[in-house]
């Protein structure tokens, strides 16, 4: 309990020193076990269970029956400290295990996301984020509940809310279960409970306050994990100290060896078990552009409307403090994010380049099926060679593997000790539970403050609120872990949706809310409405319904529909009816400036 | 009050201008840059070619910059007009 008292606060820094060193001496330890001869499973189990037992230490420690602890962490995180627990909330399952993989295989393409997912805090940092704090806001739909008055708004706001924070808590949930279900060796039905149980110790008890210190020391976890792969691959291999900076000639060796392996007229092999691809795609070359752009907007205005990343700005102790909070999330975020196209580069070098030892494309089948990687994540279907021209040599079309494996079985492509694949499952597993802490929590309570207490029964006294809010938290993760277990959407694809249900339905009614003093009610609802509703009857028409897809706009990128119909409607709708109340313009006047009380008490 | 309500139009409108160069700053590194990717991988940057380069780390870097900057220009002004937080 003493972490928890009054000068915690001051002292984090030496707080999270130590929390740092005891990890880097854990692994230590673990490397010392695996010299010893400890198996690779007992170093897995090791990894994945210590770090989650202090995550619920954290959890318990944290928790609270104060409204203002539990829905905003008692506004006193410190910027640094919101932009670490922001990034690993920000950093889902997707980023951590499938985007150096999207890249692998979409090569400059897939880049889009990297630039979608940092370019979108310059709209949160410019457009909300500080003004909201201002508002003094509990939640989103709290927020657009009070500038736009009564409670159908309030109520659009939850079910946008709700809509994109599910898509993407079921993603999340999906990929704490695909790692604890690898390093506990349990059956991924299994392991997706078990990843919920772990989620819920983090959160159920302290709210917003136990996940944002949770959270920071995720971030710590996942950071590690993800950056020291990637320099001891850069240094063993001799392509230098900084990785991040010198892969310039791998790509353009990637660009030669792509040529001699003749990849523009390889024929496309089938039989490939569903989800694996061969490299198909050259990996520095252009590709449309349009697709490029479109994607890129769809994530940022995605980023800068979902709610469970807009609601961490929400615990600063000041306006200022908020604003300083998004640019370091963005720091923590970017080291990440710059690192995976790094360590993409460098894993397709170490299996194309015939000159390394790791190299397998033209080598014989006989020996690469030997190798003890291929075989572990061929047995578990990950991975497939085929032998379509009965050659004997694996041909860079005839090898093939799941985007997923790309992060977890780099150390053991590299060949580095298993302690670094445990490593790297613990920071998997941050990652995922840190934004499934962060989702869960953006829901159940939207639902238990917006809902319940402002709609339902706004008698209710805090007891009750807070116990409402958590057994809410415990139904909605259920729903999440019980969807998750029905495999239905790949990762990044329900990742991907999220973004664009969100900036359907949210992106406007917010940033208008702030900027537009015009902006009505009525404006408000037919905005969020009619962008969501096109958005979602878009989807549904180009995925299920048959309808041809227009000027390409796929099902990643819905939003490019949405959005400038909920732009259009609310604009519209807001002129043709009576302007707001001075009342309500005077509070617009009033966020707009960081000094004086915000807008909403604290026992609102 | 009139004091109060200039301060206040003036620190509106300096902002307003502030978010408006950041965005076109936004702009340029997220849609324009990208857009002429093609024509870009033509040079060489670090010997990445530059247009793959902009979107692994260019893009990013100038993102980063672009926030932190945006963070102190928007504190002058908020401290110019009166209207920083004590702290």
């Amino acid at each position: 309990m003493a972490m928890i008292k009054g000068d915690f606060i001051d002292n984090l820094p030496k707080v999270y020193g130590m929390y740092t060193g005891g990890f880097l001496g854990f692994v230590l330890l673990m490397a010392i076990f695996e010299q010893m001869g400890m198996g690779s499973d007992t170093i897995g189990i090791l990894f994945v269970a210590f770090t989650i037992a202090i995550y619920a230490g954290i959890g318990w420690l944290s928790r609270t029956m104060h409204v203002d602890a539990y829905y905003v962490a008692g506004r006193q995180v410190p910027a640094v400290f919101n932009g670490m627990a922001t990034a690993a909330d920000w950093m889902s399952g997707a980023s951590f295990v499938a985007m150096a993989g999207g890249i692998y295989f979409g090569g400059h393409g897939y880049l889009a996301f990297v630039v979608g997912w940092t370019g979108g805090y310059i709209l949160v940092a410019s457009l909300m984020a500080p003004y909201l704090r201002k508002f003094g806001c509990y939640t989103v739909p709290d927020f657009i509940g009070t500038r736009y008055g009564g409670n159908l708004p309030r109520f659009l706001g939850v079910v946008v809310l709700s809509v994109a924070s599910f898509t993407y808590v079921t993603a999340q949930i999906n990929a704490t279960g695909t790692i604890a279900s690898r390093a506990l060796q349990i059956p991924f039905e299994v392991g997706v409970w078990f990843g919920l149980s772990g989620i819920l110790l983090c959160s159920m008890l302290g709210g917003m306050r136990a996940v944002t210190w949770t959270q920071v020391a995720q971030y710590i976890v996942l950071i590690i994990a993800y950056l020291v792969p990637v320099f001891w691959m850069s240094n063993k291999q001799g392509f230098g100290l900084i990785p991040q900076f010198v892969y310039g000639d791998a790509v353009t060796r990637i660009t030669e060896l792509e040529a001699m392996y003749n990849m523009g007229s390889l024929e496309a092999v089938s039989g490939a078990k569903a989800g694996l691809k061969a490299l198909t795609v050259p990996y520095a070359a252009a590709g449309d552009p349009w697709k490029f752009v479109t994607l890129v907007f769809c994530m940022m205005t995605g980023t800068a409307s979902l709610p469970h990343i807009l609601m961490r700005y929400f615990t600063t102790p000041s306006v200022k403090a908020a604003r300083q909070s998004v640019a370091w999330s963005l720091m923590f975020i970017f080291l990440l994010y710059f690192t995976a196209p790094a360590l993409a580069t460098f894993t397709k070098l170490q299996v194309l380049d015939p000159e390394l030892a790791t190299g397998i494309i033209g080598k014989a089948i006989t020996d690469v099926q030997a190798l003890d990687w291929v075989q572990k994540w061929s047995n578990v279907g990950f991975l497939q060679i085929i032998d379509a021209n009965k050659d004997g040599i694996l041909q860079l079309n005839e090898f093939f593997m799941r985007g997923d494996i790309v992060v977890l079985a780099t150390p053991e492509i590299a060949g580095l000790p298993y302690v670094i694949s445990g490593l790297v499952a613990a920071g998997g597993m941050a990652a995922a539970m840190s934004t499934a802490d962060g989702l869960l929590l953006a829901i159940a309570n939207a639902l238990s403050h917006d809902l319940y207490y402002k709609i339902i029964d706004p008698s209710a006294d805090t007891k009750h609120r807070l116990i409402v809010a958590r057994v809410l938290l415990l139904v909605i993760g259920a729903a999440g872990a019980f969807v998750a277990s029905l495999k239905l959407t790949s990762i990044l694809g329900a990742v991907a949706w999220a973004f664009d249900f969100a900036a359907s339905g949210l992106f406007f009614p917010i940033v208008l809310g702030i900027w537009w003093k015009r902006a009505n009610r009525q404006g408000a609802i037919a905005g969020m409405t009619l962008g969501f509703l096109t958005g979602t009857w878009y989807l549904y028409m180009i995925k299920w319904g048959g309808m041809d897809i227009w000027f390409g706009i796929d099902h990643l990128r819905f939003a490019i529909i949405g959005m400038p119909v909920s732009l259009v409607a609310m604009i519209v709708v807001s002129l043709m009816t009576p302007e707001p109340d001075a009342e309500t313009q005077a509070m617009v006047d009033e966020i707009r400036i960081p000094s004086g009380d915000t807008v909403l008490d604290s026992s609102h | 009050m009139s004091t109060d309500t200039s301060r206040r139009e003036e620190h509106w409108q300096r902002t307003k201008k502030l978010m408006f160069i950041t965005l076109t700053i936004w702009f340029i590194f997220s849609f324009v840059v990208h857009w002429f990717a093609g024509s870009l991988n033509a040079f060489s940057f670090l010997n990445f070619p530059l247009g793959f380069y902009m979107a692994a780390q260019g893009s990013e870097v100038a993102f980063v910059i672009t926030l932190f900057w945006f963070v102190k220009a928007q504190h002058n002004i908020d401290r110019d007009c009166g209207f920083a937080e004590e702290d």
